[in-house]
C-alpha cells in the first residue's frame, strides 16, 4: 500500500465520518419536520431559513447543559457507556461500498474505505457491539429504570441478531459472498436480461424479514421499549445529561443511517441504479451511483420515521413474540424455500 | 338477569384472523393514513407574524370614543362604572374650562377613567350602559404584562387617537 493510497483512504473515512455525522445531525431535524407534517402541525422554523440552523442550536443546548453524574454511578463506566455507544455506532459505515471506482488524474480508487472478504459479519459484530453501550450505561447509571431499559435493550437486541442473521444466510446462498461490495457489484443495473437485479426482487421476504429486525436493532419505534417513556422514564438514558445524553441520542440517528445504508446495499442494489450501462463515462456513473445510493438512504431514513410516527409501542411480550415465534420461524423457512428453489433453477 | 332498559350489548371477541395476526396490512393501512397527512395544509398559526382574525363580535379592550370632531364623547356620568359587574370602572369627574371645547364634547368630563383589566369580565355591559355612545370593547385582546399595577388602563391608553393624526 502506497503513502498516496493511505492518504486517500484517510481521507475517504474522514469524508465518511463526516458525512455520517452531518446525516445523522440532520436527521434530528428531519425527525422533528417529518412527525410535524404527518401531525398537520409546521415542526422547527425559527433558526434559520425553514429552521435548517435548529440542530446547531440543538447541539448548542446539550453541550451547554449541566454535566451530572450521579453520586453512586460508577464514574468511568458511566462515562464509557455514551463514548461506546457512538463509536461502535460510527465504525459500521467502514465496510459499505458507497460508489464504484473513481478516477482523478492517474489515480483509480474505491469509494468503499475497506472491502474486507467478510464485510455483513463485521456489521453484525459492530451492530451487536452497540447493544454494550446500552447495557454499560443502564447499568453505571445505579438506577432501576435504566437498569430496566437496558436489560430490555439486550435481551431485545439479541433475540432480534438471530433472526436478522438468519434472513441474511438466505441472501448469502444466493449471493455466494460475504463482502458487501461484492454483493453491491452482483446487483449492477436493475434488469439484467432476464430478471431483476436487485435482491430484494430474489428476497423478499428476508427483505421484510430484515426490515423489522433493523428497526428492533437500531431501538426505533416500534421497538423503542428500551426508553418507553411511559413505563421507564427515559429507559437506559434516564440519568444521562449534557452531551452524554447527546451521545446516546446521536448514536441512534447514526445507527439509522448505518442500517439504512446496509439495506440498501443488500437489497436495493446499493450505487446501481436503472439505465447505468447507458452513460460511458465511469466517473459520471460513480457520483450518480454515489448520488441513487444516498437517494436510497434518505428513502430508508424517511421510512424509519414515517413509521415512528404511525405505529404505536410494541408491549413487552408482543415483541418477545414476534421475535422468537414469528420471525425466526420465518427465516428458517425462507433459507429452506431458498435452497429449494436455488437447486430446482440449477 | 334480565336488563330492564334494553341496552345491554353483547360485546364480541373473535379471535384474530391470519391477516390481523400478521400485522403487515394494518401497518400498510396506517402509513396510508399518515403519509396522506404529511401533504396536507399544517393547520398552525404561526402566532406573532400571523393572527386568527377576531369574531365580528368579539370584545376585547376598551376605546373611548372621540366624536367627529374630534372631541371625547365622554361626560363622566359614571354609568358604566355602575353596570359594570366586575367594578372595574373608576373615574373622577371635572368641568370643561373655557378654551377647552375642541377636546370634551360635554361641560363635564372624565378627568381621570381607569379600567383594571384584570377585573374587568369583558361582559359589554359598559358599552350597553353608555348613553353618549362613548365606549366600546372593540379593540384586541389585553396585552399580558408583568405588574398587577400595569393592568390598571389610564386614559393615555383608551382614549382614541386624534382625529387629525
Amino acid at each position: 500500500m502506497g503513502t498516496a493510497e493511505i492518504i486517500i483512504k484517510i481521507v475517504l473515512v474522514v469524508i465518511v465520518f463526516a458525512i455520517s455525522l452531518v446525516i445523522a445531525m440532520y436527521s434530528t431535524y428531519a425527525e422533528r419536520k417529518i412527525a410535524a407534517f404527518l401531525q398537520d402541525r409546521v415542526g422547527p422554523n425559527r433558526a434559520g431559513p425553514w429552521g435548517i440552523l435548529q440542530p446547531l442550536a440543538d447541539g448548542g443546548k446539550m453541550f451547554l447543559k449541566e454535566e451530572i453524574i450521579p453520586t453512586n454511578a460508577n464514574t468511568f463506566l458511566f462515562i464509557a457507556g455514551p463514548s461506546l455507544a457512538i463509536m461502535t455506532a460510527c465504525i459500521g459505515s467502514a465496510v459499505i461500498p458507497w460508489g464504484q471506482k473513481l478516477t482523478i488524474g492517474s489515480y483509480t480508487f474505491d469509494l468503499q474505505i475497506a472491502d474486507i472478504n467478510v464485510g455483513i459479519l463485521y456489521i453484525f459484530g459492530v451492530v451487536s457491539l452497540g447493544v454494550y453501550g446500552i447495557m454499560i450505561g443502564g447499568w453505571a447509571s445505579n438506577n432501576k429504570y435504566s437498569l430496566l431499559g437496558a436489560i430490555r435493550a439486550a435481551s431485545q437486541n439479541i433475540s432480534y441478531e438471530i433472526a436478522m442473521g438468519l434472513s441474511i444466510i438466505a441472501l448469502l446462498m444466493t449471493t455466494g459472498t460475504l463482502s458487501l461490495g461484492h454483493i453491491a457489484a452482483q446487483q449492477h443495473g436493475f434488469w439484467n436480461g432476464h430478471y431483476f437485479s436487485w435482491n430484494v426482487f430474489s428476497q423478499p421476504l428476508g427483505f421484510l424479514i430484515f426490515l423489522v429486525c433493523a428497526f428492533a436493532e437500531t431501538n426505533r419505534s416500534p421497538f423503542d421499549l428500551p426508553e418507553c417513556e411511559t413505563e421507564l422514564v427515559g429507559g437506559y438514558h434516564t440519568e444521562y445529561s449534557s452531551m452524554k445524553l447527546g451521545f446516546y441520542l446521536f448514536a441512534e440517528y447514526i445507527n439509522m443511517f448505518v442500517s439504512s445504508a446496509v439495506m440498501a446495499t443488500l437489497y436495493f442494489g446499493g450505487y446501481n441504479f436503472p439505465f447505468m450501462d447507458l452513460i460511458h463515462s465511469q466517473n459520471l456513473v460513480t457520483i450518480l451511483g454515489t448520488v441513487f445510493l444516498f437517494g436510497k438512504v434518505f428513502l430508508f431514513i424517511f421510512f424509519f420515521m414515517w413509521v415512528r410516527w404511525t405505529i404505536p409501542r410494541f408491549r413487552y411480550d408482543q415483541l418477545m413474540d414476534l421475535g422468537w415465534k414469528v420471525l425466526i420461524p420465518l427465516a428458517i423457512a425462507n433459507i429452506i424455500i431458498t435452497g429449494v428453489v436455488m437447486q430446482f433453477i440449477k | 338477569m334480565e336488563s330492564l332498559s334494553n341496552k345491554k350489548k353483547l360485546v364480541e371477541s373473535k379471535p384474530l384472523n391470519f391477516l390481523e395476526r400478521a400485522y403487515l396490512p394494518a401497518i400498510a393501512k396506517g402509513l396510508g393514513i399518515t403519509i396522506k397527512h404529511f401533504f396536507k395544509k399544517p393547520v398552525t398559526i404561526s402566532y406573532p407574524e400571523e393572527k386568527r382574525e377576531y369574531s365580528e363580535n368579539f370584545r376585547g379592550m376598551h376605546s373611548l370614543k372621540r366624536d367627529e370632531n374630534g372631541k371625547e364623547r365622554c361626560t363622566a356620568c359614571g354609568l358604566c362604572a355602575l353596570s359594570c359587574p366586575a367594578e372595574a370602572i373608576t373615574m373622577i369627574a371635572a368641568e370643561r374650562q373655557k378654551g377647552e371645547e375642541h377636546l370634551y364634547r360635554e361641560e363635564k368630563y372624565a378627568a381621570v377613567y381607569e379600567i383594571n383589566m384584570l377585573r374587568c369580565i369583558f361582559c359589554g355591559l359598559c358599552e350597553e350602559a353608555c348613553p353618549k355612545e362613548a365606549i366600546y370593547l372593540d379593540g384586541p385582546h389585553v396585552p399580558s404584562d408583568y405588574l398587577r399595577k400595569d393592568f390598571i388602563y389610564g386614559k393615555d391608553k383608551l382614549v382614541e387617537a386624534p382625529l387629525n393624526q
